[in-house]
């Protein structure tokens, strides 16, 4: 009997022992990575950042504007064609799909696309637009991320909706309310604060998408807004920037990781918060 | 018409020697299936109008189900199947493919409060709005007439848009029958309404049902007997999908004419 209790207490504490090692190593390199993109993006923050456009390299000046006002033109452009098709789609799942197979395969192929990766995507977007087109544009680098984004807000959306108990959907229908407006006034309503995660949780996982920009928006070293053409992004200016000899790049690139790290904290936390305002409703 | 055994056959009428008011509901050899389950069996039933009507048995008796026909909210469930006639002010609901209206002229209490997410006001409106049009005055005096009528005022009237989800259990389900009773309807279907409610909250929605009969016809499923006793004016008993014994709520409890009901009633099963 002791030899068991010995046995079952020793492996208790080796098991808690490897838990914990592995559970270091992941935070170890989780902050090594902020505490070095802090390090470096703190020292790279400069005010001319945000009301100049791209410096030539090798000088001592800075400027990301162009960069920063071109990143929020794609989310945004992403925002409007990825948050429509996925709460409609998620809530087509919810409402009307259920266990269909029908619903099923969609959830199952929702699924993969979630998993895709992000450089394949690009690649969808440059075949479908850029190479019709002839040329590259910002709109066909939303259409990418907008197209990453959608399963997400699909996911979450179906998620949250079925979290909405029938009886408050019967109780709508009961007072004679058609299919639409138990949607659009209850459901939605009642499932809002879960639909803002998916989508808040969408949008911070486009934030710093580089792989598929390289095939769709490229770069543009000067202010523009034309979504026809190419424009200036956050993720490609590091990845160009950080790559490059300049000093005052390689700067530029730490700073603008560090805005990114910082922009999808703040992402995060407030779906944390909106979620926990989920929870709280149960 | 003294003390006969009433055949759940026939059209059965409650019987008894109240005065007998007119018949708002008449159910004819209603069947009702869940997919391949037979879940009522041959009901026939006659509800009069501006009364209580209790129904009462052991879980799965089909009472909730038979609730459920009266507004046809089964219609959202593929696979749920209702045959037979329900006549309703003379019309039958059961045959027509809609019956637009239907769900204005009977509402329905759920046995969970079921407030939506949106202030206590706009949970009254909601109803109101999806028939008229009033305008913002009018629209303020039904929302107030409905929640005076459910006896909620005085304990909302500052809060009227708050959440309706920061109410109590027992606010929030006369909420509901505020919000139901806002639209008018001639019939309200009642399934458990007290079930999840303390004892004070289940005075005052038992206070509110003998009120509301003045102008609505009352059907209401119950799993408490006491309740039932006190409530309501007829009780039917309803076992296994078949309405068992219907009527006066005083002779239900007294002198049952079936030994089912009087096993029931006194705790012998269910």
């Amino acid at each position: 009997m002791i030899g068991v209790v010995a046995r079952r207490r020793a492996i208790d504490v080796a098991t808690k022992l490897l838990m914990g090692a592995a559970t270091l190593v992941g935070i170890f390199f989780l902050l090594w990575i902020l505490w070095t993109t802090l390090r470096f993006g703190v020292a790279g923050l400069h005010w001319d950042l945000f009301t100049k456009d791209t410096p030539p390299p090798g000088t001592n000046s800075f400027g990301l504007r162009n960069a920063f006002v071109g990143s929020l033109i794609l989310l945004g452009l992403s925002l409007l064609m990825g948050v429509p098709v996925g709460l409609m789609a998620g809530t087509w799942l919810a409402e009307y799909g259920f266990n269909s197979r029908i619903a099923n395969a969609v959830r199952f192929i929702n699924d993969i696309m979630l998993s895709a990766p992000s450089i394949e995507i690009g690649l969808f977007a440059y075949a479908i637009m850029v190479a019709p087109m002839g040329h590259f544009s910002a709109l066909s680098g939303s259409l990418a991320l907008a197209v990453l984004m959608v399963p997400i807000i699909v996911r979450t959306t179906d998620e949250m909706l079925s979290l909405v108990t029938g009886d408050m959907r019967e109780a709508a229908i009961a007072l004679g309310a058609p299919k639409s407006v138990v949607i659009t006034r209850v459901t939605w309503v009642a499932a809002r604060a879960g639909i803002l995660t998916g989508i808040l949780i969408g949008l911070a996982r486009i934030s710093g998408e580089t792989a598929p920009l390289l095939f769709t928006v490229l770069n543009n070293q000067y202010f523009s807004t034309d979504i026809m053409r190419p424009m200036a992004n956050i993720p490609y200016v590091i990845f160009q920037f950080a790559l490059s000899p300049y000093t005052n790049w390689q700067q530029m690139a730490w700073a603008a990781a560090f805005i990114t790290v910082v922009f999808v904290l703040m992402l995060s936390v407030l779906a944390r918060f909106f979620l926990g305002r989920v929870q709280v409703q149960k | 018409m003294v003390n006969q055994p009433v055949s759940a056959k026939l059209p059965a009428a409650p019987q008894g020697g109240a005065a007998r008011k007119a018949t708002k509901i008449a159910v004819r050899n209603l069947n009702f299936y869940y997919g391949g389950f037979h879940a009522i069996k041959d009901v026939n039933v006659e509800i009069l109008e501006n009364t209580v009507t209790a129904f009462i048995g052991p879980s799965g008796c089909g009472k909730s189900t038979l609730l459920r026909v009266f507004n046809r909210i089964y219609d959202l469930y593929p696979g749920h199947r209702a045959e037979g006639e329900v006549i309703l002010d003379g019309e039958d609901i059961v045959a027509p493919k809609n019956y637009p209206g239907l769900r204005a002229k009977v509402g329905m209490v759920f046995q969970k409060p079921t407030p939506f997410p949106m202030s206590i006001y706009e949970n009254i409106a909601f109803g109101i709005r999806l028939y008229e049009r009033p305008s913002r005055s009018e629209m303020g005096d039904r929302v107030q007439q409905a929640l005076v009528s459910a006896g909620l005022w005085h304990e909302v009237k500052e809060k009227l848009h708050q959440s309706a989800l920061t109410l109590s259990g027992g606010q929030q389900q006369r909420l509901c029958i505020a919000r139901a009773l806002a639209i008018h309807p001639e019939v309200l279907l009642l399934d458990e309404p007290c079930s999840a409610l303390d004892p004070i909250s289940t005075a005052n929605i038992e206070e509110l049902i003998f009120q509301a009969k003045e102008t609505c016809t009352l059907i209401m499923v119950t799993h408490n007997m006491q309740q039932a006793a006190r409530a309501s004016e007829y009780t039917a008993f309803m076992l296994d999908g078949r309405l068992i014994e219907y009527a006066e709520t005083s002779q239900i409890f007294t002198r049952p004419s079936d030994r089912r009901t009087e096993d029931y009633i006194t705790g012998r099963f269910g």
